[in-house]
């Protein structure tokens, strides 16, 4: 059987050729590098993909989430009327530290979106480990300082 | 009103203004950075998704990561005051000029410099521009706002998208779209072909079977209060077949249209601007009409690679530095845009130095040649294997490939594309 | 809910019903404003064009002549007691060919008969000094320079501040669904189920006034909705003229304006189409070409490049073409206040007083308020001031400093100070501040508005509206919505794209 395919491991992007008998006897051609190779592989038998989303960073009290605590405090004349909304941002990016199988994405996406991170956190730091048994974690993309 | 004084002063504290900061101060000038954002970053802090840094650190980053490299480095340098929250709104030129900037936390500051440098980034091109007819209702957005919407401040924006324009933007978010449960209809491209990375159209529109229309635009919007649906019109030799259009149903439209650099405070205290960029006209050290005043990233022309923005940004700060320590040359040669180039920068060259150009095509073409003369011979060749308008290109001259020019002679450097 | 019952009540609050509700305000009677939309100003005065006219168009045979005429001498106090945007920079109609210039000629003596101040008829080189950037083939035209330009909805919101300033109730979102007629006074159904009641009807509905005259078993008349598009183009525009520029008027239109606006942008338009439905806003292309081709003879430099955006609005039309201002001979305690289109704006103030009189001759009984304040608070703007007058007043309220719209250089303080007046929709918020009106439409400063609206008002994300109704801009937070493997790659139009 053949196929063919648009590498994405880097902008590149070099159109390859797969042609395969079985699982074992995979040719890959077209490639520039050998990452176009083991991409081509995976896509065949078990296509992955990097993650990136966002995952909620627990609210300060003050900040805009809590509209209506703030329009009480700003009706009385207090000081959230001038303030601004909350500086830290409320979503924190993170990413799949490798490509994680495409069968668990919407699993994952679905689990990330309920959790809840605080800081202080370093960019590196780990949220999930081992996602659904494959050994990707899913690591936060970016520092947030302690409060 | 507080006063300050610092050698130089950077306007925008994202990837171009922390690059150039970082650089300058490293020489040991004092900088402040005005960001008008709650936190550094620019743009960056939005772009969640990785492809960041590949050239740069030879490594796969996200923008925040990326971004954090570079605030990690300033905040390590006690000579850079970063100021957040802290708009820009006034400059007053001269031999030291005043930058106004505006802040709740600290009212309007003062601070002169004797350099400024100009890193506010682009906007983007919205509804308005483009002048798509049909009513006015809710849930129309540009790509870059709803990217805000959703990666900082995680607010949805609609249920069912189409979204226009197959720029990377446009893709990037056509992915991030359905990775938080929103349904993405189509995208939608005026050109025969996608504007954005081929990678993008396979892993941000083919992983979700979302059908990509080239050749064809959206023709009106419907909707009283929201968005209620387009009319998607193919385009068949440059006008459109209006006979052959459908419509789609959906709550949301998603704008991925173009960047315009963003020059509103440039253009207020007299910068001169390239029509043809959008940016300022630059010297060979990308300075501006107005002396002391730089420009860099995509606030002087709009980059596809942040790595080329920090690139082209810590050249710049080198070149800022020479201007501080009263070193800069005064002479520079002219550079002009040739056959089927939209436009090069800087758009002065000096002959003493290597110089460094960025370019757009104004042709598709494989294997196509960039052909740089000077004074109409010809000086220098390079291969190019695809050109488009979308891939920036780019070239060096060393001191070495230029002839020594002495006062008053002008020897003008062209750039084509055949 | 107050049980009692208005002397009057005013349906619609657009330039005409806030005009009416303000000159009312300085009396002791109990007047309400109801409004359908959201907020005022969102009917046909949402686009109006903001011109205040010069007078010379309507002879004074015509009710319009003659409020038009009363109106715009009126602008200077309003301006100094509402502080609006509004600019007394001069119309100059202009002539190509002789024949034209008789037309000229026959508008300068109507203005002349309408005692307008300053007319002036101009030769070739006089009209070309007045501005430069005519085209070279204009050879002469009418210098008016009692015409000016103003922003309509900051003249509206202001107009309805000062009404409530002195007592005059709002109630927005009040859609008049059935009036009953109770003898001394009328009873008016809301579609929500609200009800009011009140001695006096003013109906100021604008496109709506033909359904309100049969809702109250008055007069019978058909308004036509007649749609008018316009461009507004960019500040830095090559072609932004100093004066309103009209071409010679057509029989039943003034044809393609050039308008200069308060804020140095430019508007171009408006278009005269008629068409059935009373909602339909929708902009086309059809025409772009030939406005713009109108619009570039009279100033060449007028390009399309400028554009920032395109809107319609539609104007009430009324068969024979002349306001509609009379007590109803069927309901002699109603109003009607109709088929009030161009002069309208102008003649607002004279319609103030116009109404006011017939309300008495109807038999309101008015006596002046003697506190009665004819002034509101200008709030200050960040774009009009140096930054030294900035930084002082920070010192009092820092909100001044946060800028959220860095395109028209708005401050918090002054998107605070819209929320408080009542204006809770972004659109609202755009009109009175000019925060989401400039080049980048909102792209940078819609998130921040939305958060400092939630935090003044308690709003949720979900209830933001562009401008009421149903025009949610966000409809859930991330997390609300559940994430579904892809479908199979369905068909794809890509063309030579490779199959993955």
């Amino acid at each position: 059987m053949e196929r063919k395919l648009v590498c994405i491991s880097c902008p590149l992007g070099c159109r390859l050729t797969v042609t395969w008998q079985n699982e074992t006897d995979i040719t890959v051609s077209g490639n520039k590098c050998a990452k176009g190779e083991s991409y081509a592989r995976e896509e065949i038998l078990a296509p992955k993909r990097v993650v990136t989303a966002t995952v909620a960073v627990t609210a300060e009290a003050g900040g805009a989430e809590t509209g209506r605590a703030a329009a009480g405090a700003a009706a009385n004349g207090g000081p959230a009327a001038g303030q601004a909304a909350s500086p830290e941002p409320r979503r924190l990016p993170v990413k799949t530290s490798a490509p994680l199988l495409k069968e668990h994405i919407p699993a994952l996406l679905n689990e990330l979106y309920r959790m809840e991170t605080k800081p202080p956190l370093r960019c590196g730091d780990v949220l999930l480990k081992d996602i659904a048994g494959t050994g990707v974690d899913l690591v936060a993309t970016r520092s947030l300082k302690a409060k | 009103m507080r006063e300050k004084h610092t050698d130089a002063v950077v306007i925008g504290g994202g990837s171009a203004g922390l690059a150039a900061a970082s650089r300058i101060a490293a020489e040991g000038f004092s900088v402040t950075v005005l960001e008008r954002e709650s936190q550094p970053g620019g743009i960056l802090n939005q772009c969640i998704h990785n492809g960041f840094g590949l050239q740069r650190f030879k490594e796969d980053l996200s923008g925040p990561e990326y971004a954090e490299r570079f605030i990690d480095l300033v905040e390590k340098q006690d000579n850079v005051e970063v100021l957040l929250e802290t708009t820009a709104l006034e400059v007053s030129p001269g031999p030291v000029h005043a930058v106004y900037g505006y802040s709740r936390h600290t009212g309007v500051t003062r601070i002169d410099a004797r350099a400024i440098v100009l890193a506010m980034g682009c906007r983007e091109r919205n509804r308005g521009n483009i002048g798509i007819p049909g009513t006015r209702p809710s849930g129309v957005f540009t790509a870059g706002l709803a990217q805000r919407l959703i990666n900082i401040d995680g607010f949805i924006p609609g249920r069912r998208a189409v979204i226009l324009g197959s720029g990377d933007i446009g893709l990037i978010m056509a992915r991030r779209c359905t990775w938080v449960g929103m349904e993405v209809l189509a995208v939608i491209e005026i050109q025969s072909y996608p504007s954005g990375l081929t990678r993008n159209i396979v892993q941000c529109l083919n992983d979700f079977g979302i059908p990509l229309y080239l050749s064809h635009t959206v023709s009106a919007i419907h909707g009283r209060d929201r968005v209620s649906g387009v009319t998607v019109t193919p385009m068949e030799e440059g006008k459109s077949a209006a006979a052959k259009s459908f419509d789609l149903e959906c709550d949301t439209i998603l704008l991925s249209v173009g960047l315009i650099p963003d020059n509103e405070l440039s253009r207020k205290f007299g910068v001169h601007l390239n029509p043809e960029t959008g940016g300022a006209f630059v010297d060979a050290g990308l300075m501006s009409s107005v002396p002391g005043v730089f420009a860099c990233g995509n606030v002087l022309h709009v980059h596809d690679l942040v790595d080329y923005v920090s690139e082209e940004s810590e050249r710049c700060a080198s070149y800022v530095i020479e201007y501080l320590r009263g070193e800069y040359p005064a002479r520079h040669q002219p550079v002009s845009a040739g056959a089927n180039v939209k436009y090069v920068i800087p758009n002065r060259y000096l002959p003493e130095m290597t110089n460094r150009f960025y370019l757009r095509s104004l042709i598709v073409k494989n294997k196509a040649e960039l052909i740089v003369t000077l004074d109409g011979e010809p000086l220098k060749r390079k291969k190019l294997a695809h050109v488009q308008p979308s891939e920036m290109v780019s070239f060096s001259l060393d001191a070495a490939d230029l002839p020594r020019i002495s006062e008053p002679e002008e020897k003008r450097l062209e750039v084509s594309i055949v | 809910m107050k049980n009692d019952i208005y002397d009057v009540a005013i349906v619609g609050a657009g330039v005409v019903g806030a005009s009416i509700a303000r000159k009312l305000s300085s009396y002791d009677c109990t007047t309400v404003v109801l409004e359908k939309e959201w907020d005022v100003s969102f009917g046909v005065s949402k686009t109006n064009s903001g011109i205040v006219h010069g007078g010379f168009h309507y002879p004074t045979s015509l009710l319009k002549g003659r409020l038009e005429a009363a109106g715009t001498i009126m602008f200077e106090k309003l301006q100094q007691e509402l502080h609006f945007p509004f600019q007394r920079c001069g119309i100059l109609v202009v002539a190509f060919t002789v024949e034209e210039m008789k037309t000229i000629e026959r508008l300068y003596m109507q203005g002349v008969e309408n005692r307008v101040i300053g007319l002036e008829l101009c030769n070739r080189d006089r009209i070309h000094a007045l501005e430069s950037k005519l085209n070279a083939d204009v050879v002469g035209g009418l210098h008016a320079p009692s015409g000016g330009v103003i922003e309509p909805y900051r003249f509206v919101f202001s107009l309805i501040e000062s009404a409530r300033k002195n007592g005059v109730e709002l109630q927005t979102r009040f859609k008049v669904v059935k009036t009953e007629n109770e003898g001394e006074h009328f009873l008016l159904h809301a579609e929500d189920g609200r009800r009011l009641q009140a001695r006096y009807l003013v109906n100021a509905a604008g496109l709506y006034a033909d359904e309100l005259s049969a809702a109250c078993g008055a007069e019978a008349f058909r308004i036509i909705p007649r749609k008018g598009q316009e461009f507004l183009l960019d500040r830095n525009a090559a072609g932004l003229p100093g004066k309103v520029i009209f071409p010679v008027p057509a029989p039943n239109s003034k044809g393609i304006l050039v308008i200069p606006t308060p804020e140095g942008t430019c508007m171009v338009g408006p278009t005269a189409v008629e068409q059935e439905d009373k909602e339909d806003l929708s902009t086309t292309r059809d025409n772009f070409e030939a406005i713009f081709h109108s619009a570039r003879r009279l100033i060449p430099k007028i390009s399309e490049r400028d554009i920032i955006t395109a809107f319609a609005g539609l104007r009430p039309a009324l068969k024979g073409g002349d306001f509609y201002i009379a007590v109803s001979e069927k309901q002699p305690r109603l109003i009607q206040v109709a088929g009030i289109q161009s002069p309208g704006l102008t003649a607002a103030p004279a319609i103030g007083e116009y109404v006011k009189d017939l309300l008495k001759s109807a038999g309101l009984v008015l006596t002046e308020r003697a506190d009665y304040d004819p002034l509101i608070l200008e709030v200050p703007r960040i774009r009009k001031i140096s930054p030294y007058e900035a930084d002082t007043l920070l010192e009092n309220d820092p909100a001044y400093g946060e800028i959220v719209c860095r395109c028209e250089s708005v401050s918090e303080a002054e998107i605070v100070a819209a929320i408080r007046r009542g204006h809770t929709t972004m659109d609202s918020i755009k009109f009175y501040t000019r925060a989401q009106m400039g080049r980048c439409q909102g792209g940078f400063c819609s998130y921040k508005i939305m958060k400092i609206l939630m935090r003044e008002t308690g709003m949720s994300i979900e209830e933001i509206t562009k401008r009421g109704g149903e025009s949610r801009l966000i409809t859930d937070r991330v997390g609300a919505l559940t994430v579904h493997p892809p479908t199979t790659p369905g068909k794809k139009q890509s063309a030579g794209e490779a199959e993955q």
